[in-house]
């Protein structure tokens, strides 16, 4: 089958949704390429390096569109572009269904194949194809980029002859993927990164990457469900705000993350704040699409409000057209392959398979978006929930239903003791007794001795015990020949028999037992 | 030697063994445990041959059996290797069990050594001749069987015979009624058949109880087979009204408990489903039913490992049985030196059950001269995996597994693992993507950062330590 890569249409877009390697990688896969002439020329990837990695450079786009089996493109296709798109072809791009129902509609109408690249299901399976992921990334890292460059300092401290310079101080707010990328990015340049986020579970992740987890210390009910996707309770925002105020007046680059999916980005930096900043300050905010973390982003521009540049481009991934092509090719690449699992050159959208089902939201002209719910939402709690509930509700159990449990079986074993120490003392004759008082206390001394043998001793200790073991010889010594003193018939040759055999096997075992546990211990050194 | 002097004998004896197991808490001090084990042995023996209870006629063919077993013992002790070594010692403990049967018929045959008892007395006589031999016959077969399936002449898989609680209650209840018949015996000639039943029972029920026990339950199998030996030496010791051997005996005997607990609690399991057996067949079908964790899995060449170690500050190995399998243990050493070396810091991480006897791991560890104090147990090193660069895992699975923190519905759930996921990257050493012994797909196989070496543990890391070298 041809794929089709259209040159983008959108203003300031200088993505492209397929780079020369992977076209290569394609071919493999049993596909041929076209590619529209200049189509990755923002992106740094000129028409022959396509051609060089087997291409086909196509230069009228009606004429891609209309020979493409499969198109892949970065942003939905334009009301222009859709009647270009063949009868019954197939398309992968981003296609934000919920927000765009007239574009399903139209590309249904076509009876098109539709693969929407923001709607991979977030299982780890699907990780590679997670075109979100790997934008959100980039948005990250490029939000630091766009931060040291319209700050007026250093971001690393330096201490010079013209004197020192204090780092700069970077406050991320949500350690998504673009929160942690740029948490990386920032102390990668040097300066003092300090992060919040509402899920404490990230807070490893934070200080994974150099960043210090700046805590809301406000105990927000009901915390273990996880509050990934959650609006926080307004004691908590209050809690939140306050924060965020003492660090706004603190830092010089301010970093925001923070979206909650489906609803509008939570204004989380007030204009007070803003006012509270030094002046030369930066805040990026990479929510400006959803209506900005920031109540004065103005989406797509960077403004200066009361000396405080604010950037709110909506472009991020764009900025770094080569890389962000190159990773959106590869998850294009491997989505490919899912498709493609015989690898013969055609594509197979199997909607039995979860990652797929997920992805296809309009197949072969009929809408199947959303996907049913149990698959989608069996996979968000596995990373989110299930973890932390999992060991809290074991913890619940070994702390709550334990300690009560454990004083009625104590009483239990108590009782069965008294009854057994009742019969054996009601019934038992006296020397009995007194070899059963060696022998529970050694029991308890055993006890205590074996609990302090350090867990790498454990193949000796059992080697030990069983040469000790071997005490039983005693038993066998005694009854060799022992002095006869009674005028007792007796079956010498059988209990010397029996005897001398016991001897030779636990000699075997005592010195067997000795002599290997010593070769063992020989070994143990620093 | 006077009665009382063979008294005080026995209690320096006594004392001596408890020391030796003390020993035990350290590895600087656990060679001179070691040593007042066998003093403690010495005197004990010495002074039972000197004592009033053996007469001078008895020396040579004391001497002459000892001298027998002791050739035996030192030359197996000598030649075993360290990988053997749960072989070995399921082989010595089933010696102490069917030396505790042959004392306790010797001792049942001998109308001497009952002469004196009379009513209740006898009754307790008899009865710990009964449980002695018991005990010790369960040990001579399980033990055996063990040693089977560890040295593999036995299958390790679980051999479950239908209706087996059945079989195991019918045989309890058939030893019970010979214990009546065998107390009630008139002559020494009659109660020599309910105790040779009784004996071919508990044989019986040894073979059935360990058949039904999968390979890596061992670690459990073996130490309480340890603990059996203990007990039937105890039993040994009422019978003979024998202070030193009920003491050591419950020494011996609480030491194996306390172990097959340890070794339970790393597999999160109670010891009466160990010892039920069948574990991993119960649980395999939900597990093949259920969310199986499919992706892929990205194989590595052992040159690309080499790089990845080269490029790491904090290295972690666990190792595990598929390691002592392929013997691989002085590769493992030989790679921890170069990147000691290097200026790499690594650990290792050992799982309570890694391996199939307790503390197997360490043992191998040791023979390669790893030092001591770079090996962690699980509890120490879990903490330290999200600072570490590499993590090797080297023929482990399930002790690794991240389903038994993530799956509630895994048939491992709960069990603690070694959190190699928390590494920024890990390598998996395996021969093959076979699941584990529990049946349970791995999903740490399929992680992103994982990487996977396929291939007999000893040849790869051969490849690999030639390719850090080069």
């Amino acid at each position: 089958m041809r794929i089709g890569v259209p040159a983008e249409t959108a203003a300031g877009e200088k993505r492209v949704a397929t780079v020369p390697e992977v076209v290569e990688k394609l071919a493999k896969l049993g596909f041929s390429v076209a590619v529209q002439s200049g189509a990755g020329d923002a992106a740094n990837f000129p028409d022959e390096a396509y051609r060089a990695a087997g291409a086909e450079i196509v230069d009228d786009a009606a004429r891609l569109w209309a020979t493409a089996d499969i198109v892949f493109k970065v942003r939905a296709p334009s009301p222009v572009e859709i009647p270009l798109l063949r009868e019954g072809a197939t398309l992968v791009s981003f296609i934000w269904p919920a927000q765009n129902p007239e574009l399903m509609r139209s590309l249904a109408e076509k009876n098109a194949t539709v693969l929407a690249m923001d709607s991979v299901p977030r299982i780890s399976r699907a990780q590679k194809l997670d075109a979100l992921s790997s934008m959100a990334n980039i948005a990250g890292y490029r939000a630091v980029i766009e931060a040291a460059h319209a700050f007026g300092r250093f971001f690393t401290g330096q201490i010079t002859a013209a004197g020192k310079v204090p780092p700069a101080k970077v406050f991320i707010i949500g350690a998504g993927v673009a929160g942690l990328a740029a948490i990386g990015a920032a102390s990668g340049l040097g300066a003092i990164v300090r992060a919040n986020d509402t899920r404490p579970e990230v807070a490893d992740q934070i200080k994974s990457l150099g960043g210090e987890f700046v805590a809301v210390e406000y105990a927000e009910e009901g915390s273990g469900t996880g509050g990934y996707a959650k609006v926080m309770s307004e004691g908590f925002q209050k809690a939140q705000a306050q924060v965020f105020a003492r660090q706004a007046k603190e830092v010089d680059v301010i970093i925001t993350t923070a979206l909650i999916p489906g609803k509008p980005a939570p204004k989380l930096i007030s204009a007070e704040m803003v006012r509270s900043m030094r002046p030369g300050s930066v805040i990026v905010d990479l929510a400006a699409e959803q209506g900005g973390n920031c109540e004065l982003t103005e989406p797509g521009q960077a403004v200066v409000r009361h000396g405080v540049t604010i950037i709110g481009y909506t472009d991020l991934p764009s900025r770094l057209a080569r890389q962000s092509s190159t990773l959106y090719a590869t998850n294009l690449l491997r989505l490919t392959e899912e498709l493609c699992k015989a690898k013969d050159g055609r594509i197979n959208v199997n909607m039995d398979d979860e990652v797929i089902r997920g992805t296809t939201v309009i197949k072969e002209g009929k809408i199947t978006w959303p996907p049913p719910a149990p698959k989608l939402s069996a996979a968000p709690p596995k990373p989110a929930a299930a973890k932390p509930v999992v060991p809290e509700k074991e913890k619940g159990k070994h702390g709550s239903a334990r300690a009560p449990a454990s004083a009625r079986a104590t009483a239990t074993v108590f009782l069965i003791g008294a009854i057994l120490f009742w019969f054996v003392g009601a019934n038992a004759p006296a020397a009995f007794l007194g070899h059963f008082t060696v022998f529970v206390l050694a029991c308890f001394v055993g006890y205590m001795v074996i609990w302090n043998v350090t867990p790498a001793l454990h193949t000796p200790l059992m080697s030990v015990t069983n040469a000790i073991s071997s005490i039983i010889a005693i038993g066998a010594l005694v009854q060799v020949a022992p002095p006869m003193n009674s005028s007792l018939e007796r079956p010498t040759g059988w209990i010397v028999g029996l005897a001398l055999a016991s001897i030779a096997l636990v000699g075997i075992n005592m010195f067997g037992g000795f002599a290997v546990t010593q070769r063992m211990l020989q070994m143990f050194r620093k | 030697m006077s009665a009382t002097l063979l008294t005080v004998s026995y209690l320096a004896a006594t004392i001596l063994f408890i020391l030796s197991l003390g020993g035990l808490s350290s590895p600087e001090t656990a060679r001179r445990g070691n040593l007042y084990g066998m003093i403690g042995m010495a005197i004990a023996v010495l002074a039972t041959v000197l004592g009033p209870q053996v007469t001078r006629t008895a020396y040579p063919w004391i001497v002459g059996a000892m001298a027998v077993g002791a050739t035996i013992g030192l030359y197996a002790a000598r030649v075993v290797k360290m990988t053997q070594m749960p072989e070995l010692v399921a082989l010595m403990h089933s010696l102490v069990g069917l030396a505790a049967v042959l004392v306790g018929f010797a001792n049942y045959i001998d109308p001497a050594a009952s002469a004196g008892f009379q009513g209740a007395e006898k009754t307790i006589h008899e009865l710990e001749i009964y449980i002695g031999a018991l005990i010790g016959a369960v040990t001579l077969s399980g033990s055996l069987i063990a040693f089977g399936k560890l040295s593999a002449r036995i299958s390790g898989r679980p051999v479950l015979l239908p209706g087996r609680h059945w079989v195991n209650l019918a045989g309890l209840a058939v030893v019970i009624w010979c214990g009546g018949w065998f107390i009630g015996a008139h002559s020494i000639e009659e109660g020599l058949q309910p105790l040779a039943i009784m004996t071919l029972i508990a044989l019986l029920f040894g073979i059935h109880m360990v058949m039904a026990i999968g390979g890596a339950d061992m670690p459990v199998v073996v130490s309480m087979l340890n603990s059996y030996s203990g007990w039937a030496a105890a039993a040994t010791g009422f019978m003979l009204s024998n202070d030193l051997l009920i003491v050591t005996g419950a020494l011996v005997g609480s030491s194996g408990a306390i172990l097959s607990y340890i070794m339970c609690r790393a597999m999160n399991r109670n010891f009466i489903s160990v010892i039920a057996g069948g574990f991993g067949t119960g649980g395999g079908a939900p597990a093949a039913s259920g969310a199986a964790p499919a992706g892929e899995v990205h194989p590595i060449s052992a040159n690309e490992t080499a790089e990845l170690l080269r490029g790491a500050k904090n290295v972690i190995i666990v190792p595990g049985y598929g390691m002592a399998v392929a013997q691989a243990q002085h590769a493992v050493y030989e790679i921890t030196k170069l990147l000691r070396e290097k200026g790499v810091n690594v650990h290792f991480g050992i799982h309570p059950v890694a391996g199939r006897m307790p503390g197997h791991m360490n043992v191998l560890l040791a023979e390669a001269k790893v030092p001591y104090d770079i090996v962690m147990e699980m509890d120490e090193i879990n903490g330290d995996f999200q600072d570490t660069d590499v993590a090797m895992v080297i023929g482990a699975n399930d002790i690794v597994n991240p389903a038994a923190q993530e799956d509630p519905a895994s048939p491992i759930a709960g069990m603690p693992v070694l959190e190699v996921w928390k590494a920024r990257s890990s390598i998996v050493m395996k021969r093959s993507m076979a699941s584990g012994y529990a049946g349970v797909d791995n999903p740490l196989f399929y992680k992103d950062n994982n990487r996977m070496l396929f291939g007999d543990a000893k040849k790869m890391l051969d490849e690999t330590l030639a390719a850090l070298k080069a």
